[in-house]
């Protein structure tokens, strides 16, 4: 097999001081500098985003690259797509590489869907010849045929994102590498914009798939890189390398809520606390149970989105609190509450994500933001048998009448 | 699995991706690939501008208009500036033509950067395309001012000359200038946002160092290597020959200081690069 990605010792170094106290005028870099001449620089403010990493990826190989929010996912793939430069190290790429780190990058809000493809076709490394091939293609994949010359500025955020990920999908790089890209746009959307990912690696290109759905993760990719704190701390079969993943989030998560520093999004609001309560000291199956989330701060559009993963890293459900229910009610205080009435989930180890979005950008996002384990307990007098499914139904059988 | 060589990676075949050393080449062969990207940026850049505004493409029209009316009245008529025996609408216009294209061409190569560092954090392509999209965008402008001057000059019943050929000459030394300063400062303006407050002075002071309301022969002739200095001398006292020269009592065709202009403009623009080039690779992380 012939490698396509070959990366070496690959390092990069951020110094904080420059990103975090902005220099942003000649002033404050004349007083920065004026303070280095007296001090000497000290190393405290560095920070490796990644630290020699090596892998190989084959032609062909969809490869998932897992981790939590801040431990150099983002920098590897920024890296490879040659936006940022590595501080040591390198990196052989054999192909034409087209990278998705956000979907619809360099769209014009003033410009119409049609003129927008081309633009953003063209910023994506498509030929203009290229782009007009898969025109139609990319419109009727996006379903937006009656506003082709509406201007963008005039389109839901669904039909936006759809058009976005249209142009996006109609790629066709030898090496692709995707950030995150698939958590956009409605369920269905979703469903077909996996599907597409899933074309695209049967096709035979070789993909590198930064995801924190591990689900989907499991479906597509048969390798998995695992990234913590800027290391690779292991490379193997996607399903290992999930299954160390979720071993790891629960082992390493000593913080609270409010003091992990591993979460993306803009941050104007926060989710300070994640609990889990249920009535009895233990979650058992059948239960109340209730997620409540504090925040610290309300934005308008403000939503909560809750999702339960169990220990295989399956996502198991979704609880979005901007679907609106009219038993829905509100809080007096800054917080979210998913009451479950009966949790008919089968008994083992869960955690669950929450994030907190507006308009469909995430402001707060928390992987393994809290851990149950859901104990045994008969249902409708029925005890049950560890089957590894993941749900159970309260149930009544009628059976051929025999000796019993 | 076989170990695949990738030691002598091709253009076609592969890329190394390692920390840049020294001072990199150019980089003008990819510039050169992604031709098709920097036209799709320029015509972005155009039609934007001109779908944003009600008045679309009169705004371009009536700007140099009124600058020259208002100088034509300031300069022509209150304090009478000599313009050499040409109608001074048009020996101000002359000049004003490849001045505005300029001045516009500065200021959006110095915030082009910044204005684009959505596709600067999210996308490879050479960084040098997006002030270079600055300097081309503003060629359309120019064109429509190009027809007011032309309508001039119809109305004044000005001959056409043979030295009007070198027009295009005198516009790539613009470019050039436009090019060489904007690439400077568009690579300080990431880090240094004071760019942003400074151009429009810079501009500014600029304009009344350069023969723009007046011609360089009101300088006196012992001071007149200072202005050479400056290269939108050239610039605009070219235009001026090209379009005017059989009219204007004292025009010379492009002399030894000319030659001045075109060394420091060459100087500006080659380490305009090599800075843009050297500070590039950090334009992602501090933009």
């Amino acid at each position: 097999m012939t490698v396509a990605i070959k990366v070496e010792n690959l390092s990069k170094k951020y110094v904080i001081g420059a990103a975090q106290e902005r220099q942003d005028t000649l002033r404050d870099w004349l007083v920065a500098a004026g303070r280095s001449l007296r001090r000497r620089p000290t190393t405290e403010n560095e920070f490796w985003a990644l630290r020699d990493v090596s892998f190989e990826v084959h032609r062909g190989e969809v490869v998932g690259v897992i981790g939590r929010n801040g431990a150099g996912k983002s920098t590897l793939l920024k890296i490879l797509s040659r936006i940022t430069e590595p501080t040591s190290g390198r990196a052989h790429i054999r192909g034409r590489v087209g990278s998705l780190l956000e979907v619809g990058t360099g769209f014009h809000p003033e410009l119409t869907g049609r003129e927008n493809i081309f633009l953003n076709g063209a910023i994506l490394g498509m030929r203009r010849t290229e782009i007009a091939r898969k025109f139609d293609e990319i419109v009727a994949f996006a379903e937006i045929e009656k506003f082709l010359d509406t201007p963008v500025k005039r389109y839901s955020s669904g039909m936006y994102v759809r058009l976005a990920f249209a142009v996006a999908a109609h790629l066709e790089p030898e090496i692709l590498l995707v950030d995150e890209v698939l958590a956009v746009g409605d369920a269905a959307f979703q469903k077909k914009c996996l599907g597409k990912m899933g074309d695209v690696a049967k096709e035979g290109r070789t993909v590198l798939f930064v995801s924190h759905n591990m689900s989907a993760m499991q479906t597509i990719c048969s390798r998995g890189l695992l990234i913590q704190t800027g290391l690779l701390i292991d490379n193997g079969a996607i399903g290992d390398i999930v299954q160390e993943y979720v071993n790891r989030l629960q082992t390493q998560q000593h913080k609270s809520a409010a003091d992990r520093l591993d979460r993306r999004g803009l941050g104007r609001s926060k989710i300070m606390s994640v609990d889990v309560l249920s009535q009895k000291k233990g979650v058992f199956v059948g239960d109340e149970v209730q997620f409540a989330i504090k925040i610290n701060r309300f934005l308008q559009n403000l939503s909560c989105i809750l999702t339960i993963y169990n220990a295989l890293g399956q996502r198991v459900a979704v609880f979005d609190s901007s679907l609106r229910s009219e038993i829905d009610y509100q809080s007096k205080d800054l917080s979210f509450t998913c009451t479950i009435p009966n949790l008919w989930l089968s008994p083992g180890k869960y955690y669950i994500n929450v994030a907190l979005t507006v308009g469909g950008e995430f402001e707060d996002h928390l992987e393994g933001a809290a851990f149950f384990a859901v104990e045994e307990m008969p249902v409708l007098g029925r005890a049950l048998r560890n089957y590894s499914a993941p749900v159970v139904f309260p149930h009544v059988w009628s059976v051929p009448e025999g000796e019993s | 699995m076989t170990e695949t060589a990738l030691t002598k990676p091709t253009d076609e075949l592969g890329v190394v991706i390692e920390p840049t050393r020294g001072l990199a080449a150019l980089q003008l062969r990819a510039v050169w690939q992604y031709r098709e990207l920097l036209g799709f940026l320029v015509w972005r850049d155009v039609k934007v501008r001109y779908k944003q505004t009600a008045l679309g493409v009169a705004w371009v029209v009536l700007q140099p208009l009124v600058s020259m009316l208002i100088f034509t009245l300031l300069f022509g008529v209150l304090l009478k500036v000599p313009s050499g025996g040409a109608p001074y609408p048009v020996f101000a216009f002359a000049a004003l033509l490849p001045w505005n294209y300029f001045a516009s061409s500065l200021n959006r190569a110095s915030t082009s950067l910044i204005g684009s560092a959505n596709l600067i954090t999210k996308v490879y392509f050479p960084r040098l395309i997006v002030p270079l999209s600055g300097v081309l965008s503003g060629l359309v402008d120019f064109a429509v001012s190009f027809l007011i001057l032309g309508v001039l000059m119809l109305v004044y019943r000005l001959p056409l000359s043979w030295t009007m050929l070198w027009l295009p000459f005198f516009l790539l030394l613009a470019m050039t200038t436009a090019l060489g300063f904007g690439l400077w400062l568009a690579a300080l303006n990431v880090r240094f946002r004071d760019v942003n407050y400074l151009v429009p002075f810079l501009v500014q002071v600029w304009m009344y160092a350069t023969p723009v309301i007046y011609g360089s022969t009101l300088i006196p002739e012992r001071f007149r290597w200072l202005l050479a200095l400056n290269p939108m001398t050239g610039v605009t006292e070219g235009f001026r020959w090209a379009l005017l020269g059989s009219r204007l009592a004292d025009a010379a065709a492009p002399g030894g200081l000319f030659y001045v202009s075109i060394v420091i403009t060459l100087l500006v623009l080659i380490s305009g690069m090599v800075f843009f080039r050297s500070t590039e690779k950090t334009f992602a992380d501090v933009i």
